[in-house]
């Protein structure tokens, strides 16, 4: 369905989300597709037990055969059947910097896919369309990268101790106060890892007694430190705020579970951009129910910091709030801005208690000076401390990139899910024989794509994603969308039901041959 | 910069806290490697290893240390924490049952958690009581043998603890091992390029061989100088990890820049295995000159690089018992000696160890500093604790 909705007052630029379903027969076709896959794995399993094929994985030792098996037969089904037939599509491995092409090292299987040999070639200048680099940080300029390889001579690689103890050093105090002017925030506390960062505050912020709403589709890390954290969990349907303020109102008028007390804490869980279906979350909306039914709001930004927003602040500038709405703001340093880590800001009171109670700050190792170096440089560059409009450039840049690509990719008529604004773009496969082949004939054509299948997406919608760069120029961009368009004629992969007019809209034409 | 010696709040002191054990963080090769890897790689991998984010250097990473330690395989995770706390959830399902040490470190803590199955605690390196415990499993499956059929068995333990600076007797649990078909955890976070005679950790002390143990996890951020922890064993365990480790598949890599740097310190170790012996000796040193000092006692085994100092008799609260440490810890700060506290969550952990000072013996340190330290701390305990 289209959602072509504007809220009156609440969205101040129309929201259009896609989640076109496919025709009837495409479901069919991949249920078909995932059964015969199923019978031939159960048939090689058969001949493998009875010894008729070769067994290729490693097995137990044979001191520890007595032992209760480590793993049931059943748990692999589908890794050993199904996924080992299109495993060469996942961890290649790249030998230069992932910016907007990389060198990808050619791996080739004697005995499918069981193991891999490199041949020792190298496959030069693949277009990537699959590294999160939005912003094109991902950079080996030595102008750029000089006060990093500073930094790395007097502060070294590691820092070996946690951050109350012997290892808060003088750059991350100057890195948590940059995080906090860039997001308007009053202060910022900043962690080692993206994904630590939520496992190990969520159980510092909420406990036993409390309430957590995640939405369906959050990443593992929210789930894992939601569940970390012993509080109670409930789960509402993908962006859809009438299934949120059901679960609120269910929430207050009935309170815990068995002994009908209030809620200590009521707490929402969404990310900023959801990685898989390249969504935006309904911040308007949420923040007006938080308001409402006086919950807490904890928004991860980890793809969407740096992305959106006129200037790169994320979700809360792209919907033209403040952030003091929101919170806990979030997110990660991976994608935007070519680093490691991750960081929480809000108020300071916030903040001061995650250095106190947060499992992070007691137990593990704070964030390496060099990368702390490179997130500083690449927000003073996007602040435009540093004296350019190079910041704002890519901004724009990513903006433009994401629109035509978006608007390229629906002319053709192949089906894409998400915001119109995303620079995360799922583009549709659903049958599982075509998602082996259309990753490798992508790097045939030397464009490195990202293809995902269940478990990480649901079973009948399998999809090949898309990161658009800042760093990505017209002709990449360009070559990649001929690449599709001959694919996705070969493969029958334009499923769009939605007829697009094959000339262009009349608006655009600037030259107009005017008959006399 | 961490190192050897440390400004502490504008104050240059001796650097007594940091787990900088062989003194690789201000190595002149080992920046030099990062350097060459910054110029060629950039600083961040952006993306987690399954899409674009295996960089040869992982590769070469986890071979080199698969090879250090003689085992088939090892698998490399971008945070030392993450290490042990996806490890453990990636085998241990609900309806598993795990023998856990009191004394585990918090991050083993938090992989079960996640992993939700049955832990059972033993005292602190006894092993009778381990033994009871195995018993009563036993009996338990006696009574219900089709479910104890599939229920797996783990037991976790560090090599050298952090919480005390004990050591595992990792002879007497292999001996467990076969009798009551249990699987072994090994954590070396502490002993990883400490014991041993080539720095392999305890299985090397010991003399065991590597493949009784059946996973070894350890972080690279206390000898290596480095950031990221690594498992390794045999192929058959390590590589379920690639799909089902959280913390593997679910996060960027790690950083090109930390993983060449990891690379060099392996080759420093391996070329220099004297250190090992030059760290014991110190350790042992200070262990002696540390016995005497009233008031304090010293925990911790003797070649331990990690010492605690608790009070000989505590003055009732554990608040009191900080409070004072904290002034035996400022006057050693005054006096040039940088020291910590060691810090736990108090309300997160399961077995609370006493509050203590931790002392960490470094290569780096001379015998001249390490009587400075231990002359300090006596008059530091003379002064406040009489």
């Amino acid at each position: 369905q289209k959602n072509g909705v504007s809220n009156g007052s609440l969205y101040k630029k129309t929201f259009i989300e896609h989640f076109e379903q496919a025709p009837m027969y495409v479901a069919v076709l991949t249920f078909l597709g995932f059964g015969v896959g199923t019978i031939f794995g159960y048939l090689r399993d058969f001949m493998r037990a009875w010894g008729l094929e070769k067994r290729n994985i490693a097995t137990e030792r044979e001191q520890q055969k007595d032992f209760v098996p480590l793993y049931q037969d059943f748990e692999n089904f589908y890794t050993r059947n199904l996924y080992m037939r299109i495993r060469d599509n996942w961890n290649r491995p790249i030998c230069s910097v992932p910016g907007p092409q990389f060198d990808l090292m050619e791996r080739v299987t004697d005995d499918y896919n069981w193991t891999f040999r490199f041949t020792g070639r190298i496959i030069k200048n693949v277009i990537n369309m699959g590294s999160y680099n939005y912003l094109g940080f991902a950079e080996t300029d030595i102008n750029a990268l000089k006060t990093v390889t500073i930094e790395l001579q007097k502060y070294g690689t590691g820092v070996c101790s946690t951050r109350q103890e012997m290892g808060t050093l003088d750059k991350h105090i100057e890195l948590e106060k940059l995080v906090a002017k860039f997001l308007g925030v009053e202060d910022a506390m900043v962690f080692g890892m993206g994904f630590a960062t939520n496992s190990m505050n969520i159980p510092a912020l909420v406990g036993k007694g409390c309430l957590i709403l995640s939405d369906e589709l959050n990443h593992t890390s929210l789930v894992l430190g939601a569940r970390l954290s012993g509080a109670t969990i409930r789960i509402f349907k993908h962006n859809n705020m009438q299934s949120l303020e059901k679960l609120l109102r269910d929430a207050i008028i009935y309170g815990q579970p068995r002994s009908r007390r209030a809620w200590r804490k009521i707490i929402i869980l969404v990310e900023g951009i959801y990685s898989m279906e390249g969504s935006i979350v309904r911040l308007p909306e949420i923040v007006s129910l938080k308001k409402k039914y006086k919950a807490y709001l904890y928004l991860d930004e980890a793809h969407s910091i740096g992305a959106v927003g006129a200037t790169g602040r994320g979700v809360v500038e792209y919907f033209g709030m403040s952030p003091d709405d929101v919170d806990v703001l979030m997110g990660t340093f991976t994608k935007s801005f070519g680093a490691a880590g991750g960081y929480i800001a809000g108020k300071k009171d916030l903040v001061d208690f995650l250095r106190t109670h947060s499992h992070s700050a007691v137990y593990a190792t704070s964030m390496c000076p060099p990368v702390a170096e490179q997130i500083i440089r690449a927000m003073k560059c996007l602040m435009g401390l540093d004296g350019t409009t190079q910041g704002l450039q890519r901004v724009r840049q990513l903006g433009k990139n994401t629109r035509y690509f978006r608007r390229r990719l629906h002319e053709m008529g192949f089906i894409i899910y998400g915001n119109d604004d995303s620079p995360v773009v799922p583009l549709l496969l659903y049958m599982p024989g075509k998602i082996g082949a259309f990753a490798r004939r992508m790097l045939e054509k030397n464009i490195g794509v990202v293809v995902v299948g269940f478990p990480a997406t649901p079973i009948t919608e399998s999809r090949a994603r898309f990161c658009v760069s800042a760093a990505h120029t017209r002709e990449m961009l360009d070559t990649v969308l001929n690449a599709l368009d001959e694919l996705g004629d070969f493969l029958h992969l334009k499923y769009s039901r939605y007829s697009k007019s094959s000339h262009p809209e009349l608006y655009e034409e600037t030259r107009f041959e005017l008959e006399d | 910069p961490p190192t050897h010696i440390i400004t502490v709040n504008g104050k240059e002191c001796i650097n007594f806290a940091s787990f900088n054990f062989l003194g690789l963080l201000e190595n002149e090769k080992v920046k030099s490697t990062a350097q060459a890897s910054l110029k060629k790689y950039g600083v961040g991998t952006c993306g987690p290893r399954g899409f674009y984010g295996t960089f040869d250097v992982h590769l070469e990473l986890e071979e080199r240390l698969a090879k250090f330690m003689r085992t088939e395989e090892a698998i490399i995770y971008s945070y030392g924490f993450a290490t042990i706390a996806s490890a453990i959830p990636a085998y241990s399902k609900r309806g598993d049952i795990v023998f856990v040490d009191e004394a585990a470190c918090f991050a083993i803590q938090k992989g079960l958690q996640a992993s939700r199955s049955n832990i059972k605690l033993f005292k602190h390196n006894d092993m009778t009581d381990l033994e009871r415990l195995l018993k009563e499993q036993e009996t338990e499956d006696q009574k219900n043998p089709r479910k104890a059929r599939v229920t797996r068995r783990f037991i976790v333990v560090e090599g050298l603890y952090m919480n005390t600076g004990d050591i595992c007797p990792l002879p007497e649990l292999i001996k467990l091992k076969y009798k009551y078909k249990v699987r072994i955890f090994l954590e070396e976070s502490l002993s990883f390029g400490v014991l041993g005679e080539h720095g392999r950790g305890v299985t090397e002390h010991f003399g065991i061989n590597i493949d009784d143990i059946d996973l070894i996890s350890a972080n690279m951020e206390n000898s290596l100088a480095s950031i990221g922890g690594f498992c390794c064993g045999r192929s058959f365990i390590i590589d379920h990890q690639r799909l089902s480790g959280q913390g593997y598949c679910f996060s960027a890599s790690l950083p090109p820049l930390l993983a060449a740097a990891a690379i060099e310190a392996l080759n420093i170790m391996e070329d220099n295995p004297g250190i090992f012996q030059t760290l014991w000796a110190k350790c042992e040193w200070i262990h002696k000159s540390l016995q005497g000092i009233s008031g304090l006692k010293v925990v911790g085994e003797s070649f331990s690089p990690v010492l605690h100092l608790q009070l000989e008799e505590s003055c009732g609260s554990r608040e009191n018992d900080e409070k004072l440490l904290k002034r035996v810890v400022d006057y050693c700060m005054n006096g040039g000696i940088a020291l910590t506290q060691a810090r736990y969550l108090e309300k997160e952990e399961k077995c609370l160890p006493p509050p203590s000072i931790r002392l960490v013996v470094t290569v780096e340190q001379t015998k001249q500093e390490l009587d400075r330290a231990a002359s300090l701390l006596r008059k530091a305990t003379q002064s406040i604790l009489n």
